[in-house]
């Protein structure tokens, strides 16, 4: 095949960020320790440029590259978009605290750009090899980047439990992904969505391959009963890190089941053999034990890490409908879901300083006489998660629900119901610690503007967004097309 | 002459001892990187078996990825074990303790 060119320009947000890494890597390393800023300026420009190159390429139709490894579609655009706008807002909460403990260094941005090159390339994948990479590449800079704080003994323990069972998952998936291999001979997604939808493969090892898959899988997106690593890891992780991974990848990981079960498998949907049931079960499962342990927490980002687990149910529910409009929902709820977390896991960084982290629900006694803005934002973000009209977590939670209930899975979407109400407690516990309780700790919140602004953004969003739901969920309808 | 099924019941019997080596070991935990390192070499095997029986050469490359991204692994394994080692002065892993709840 001739080479040419011009087929590189769909992969050019990519090949920009893998640039701009290992510039941020090299200018690192000439630059004095006051001058950090440096590379933090470069890596948030960076990012804004690779966002604006990912709306340049981006056209309607699909386009295969790279032997058909690699795939850009309107999909991959708006996660992709998704996933560049969250990291820029996790680099900029993070500064004033990475600043504040003498973390602000190089590696942070280096290795914070890697994952989301990682990020990027499973968006974009269309074969087998392609995502184990990039899922690869994101994980291992994840793992480095919760030991980043060298003298913590949290830290490193949190990394070895996510290392072992991310390394776990990655083995699962790849069992998994041999079996489908050994059954249809092809590591491409169109080519075995083709192959699937002709028939006359082997039943068996095809199970056996989805069953690995879809368990490597709900490793990677936490959720039960593979979630054990997601409280240790938010915990023992220094908050921005887990701001980081908490939010953007859960958008990778959304991309990841879109293409291994839809894009490859979407004809072994239903049926006894089919993936539907297992996330059937997966569904249900975290969000009944992310909402019930939840509410049992002290520690405010051990029970962000049980929403998490919660809000993971809720996007298998959308993708298990198996219709477009599931997908959608599910797109949507991921997209607000990332946002949301930002946003909640920002105001934890805002009020914790130098020697004190805001980590206990105790510290948000009395927030709204120390800080009525704030509060006002966490107010907003609590009422998103759990769902309250009008913000947009509610409509996220409907359209899903709405999804499940057209495909005829009524119950399920009751049980979808009862657990987010049991879910709601918590949400709104934090809202009475804020508005109704005495404050155990006067000192003033000491915020930077920047941080302050984006994060006033950030809760503000989650109210408008609430408001007009149709733009973001006509976008996300529009990139999973047909 | 080896059959197909010959390699897979090696490779699950391989993948089975990793992961039984993960939940049981409550010793160590370079074993468990030895154990994570085991896993992906049974899946190689897989990869090694289908790929020569398909008569298709794409198996053979993932397996070329995998040995590579293992490696990887393993250095990024070991160092995050540095640091634990550094802050804790032991590796057992029944000592991992104070994350929980």
């Amino acid at each position: 095949m001739q080479f040419d060119s011009t087929q590189l320009i769909p992969a050019l947000p990519e090949i920009f960020l893998l640039t701009l890494a290992c510039v941020v890597l090299v200018v690192d390393l000439f630059i004095r320790d006051e001058q950090r800023i440096v590379s933090y300026a470069i890596s948030q420009v960076g990012l804004i440029l690779t966002l604006v190159i990912t709306i340049l390429v981006s056209q309607p139709g699909t386009q295969i590259l790279f032997d058909g490894s690699y795939i850009r579609d309107p999909m991959s655009d708006l996660l992709k978009a998704g996933i560049l706008l969250i990291t820029f807002l996790a680099f900029l909460y993070a500064k004033d605290y990475l600043r504040e403990r003498g973390l602000f260094k190089g590696e942070f941005y280096t290795l914070g750009l890697f994952a989301v090159l990682g990020m990027l390339i499973m968006t974009s994948a269309n074969s087998f090899l392609t995502i184990y990479l990039g899922l690869e590449l994101l994980a291992l800079c994840l793992y480095a980047l919760v030991a980043f704080n060298k003298d913590s003994t949290q830290g490193a323990e949190a990394a070895m439990k996510y290392f072992v069972l991310g390394a776990l998952a990655s083995g699962m998936l790849l069992y998994g992904i041999s079996m489908i291999y050994g059954a249809t001979g092809t590591l491409r997604f169109d080519e075995l969505a083709q192959l699937v939808t002709k028939g006359d493969l082997n039943r068996l090892v095809m199970v056996f391959g989805i069953v690995f898959l879809v368990i490597g899988l709900a490793f990677k997106l936490g959720a039960v009963p593979f979630h054990m690593w997601v409280p240790d890891v938010y915990h023992g992780a220094p908050t921005p890190v887990t701001l980081f991974l908490g939010s953007a990848p859960k958008i990778a990981a959304f991309a990841l089941a879109m293409r291994l079960l839809v894009d490859g498998l979407a004809d072994l949907h239903g049926g006894w053999e089919g993936w539907q049931g297992m996330l059937i079960i997966l569904a249900i499962l975290s969000m009944a034990i992310g909402n019930l342990i939840a509410i049992a927490q002290t520690n405010i980002k051990r029970m962000l890490a049980y929403s998490t687990i919660s809000h993971v149910g809720f996007i298998l529910l959308g993708i298990l409908a198996g219709t477009k409009e599931g997908y959608t929902a599910a797109m949507f709820y991921t997209l607000v879901y990332a946002l949301m977390s930002a946003g909640g896991f920002g105001i934890v960084i805002a009020l914790s300083r130098k020697g004190f982290e805001a980590e206990n629900l105790d510290d948000y006694k009395g927030l709204n006489q120390r800080s009525p803005w704030f509060a006002g934002m966490m107010l907003l973000l609590m009422f998103s998660m759990a769902g309250v009209p009008p913000t947009v977590g509610f409509f996220a939670k409907l359209f899903v629900l709405d999804a499940v209930v057209s495909v005829e899975l009524t119950w399920l979407a009751l049980v979808g119901v009862f657990f987010s109400i049991i879910g709601a407690f918590y949400y709104i516990r934090i809202i009475k610690l804020m508005y109704f309780d005495q404050p155990i700790d006067e000192t003033p919140l000491t915020v930077g503007m920047d941080t302050r602004l984006v994060l006033s953004l950030n809760g503000l969003a989650m109210l408008f967004l609430g408001l007009f739901p149709a733009g973001l969920l006509s976008l996300c309808s529009s990139a999973i097309g047909s | 002459m080896i059959a197909l099924s010959d390699y897979l019941i090696l490779g699950a019997i391989l993948f089975a001892i990793s992961v039984a080596g993960i939940f049981i070991n409550r010793k160590n935990v370079i074993v468990l990187l030895m154990c994570v390192e085991l896993m992906l070499l049974a899946v190689n095997i897989n990869f090694v078996a289908f790929s020569h029986f398909l008569g298709d050469s794409a198996g053979q490359v993932f397996v070329f990825f995998i040995l590579t991204v293992a490696a990887a692994e393993a250095a990024i394994g070991l160092a995050i074990l540095v640091v634990l080692f550094r802050s804790k002065r032991t590796i057992n892993v029944e000592d991992m303790d104070v994350l929980k709840g």
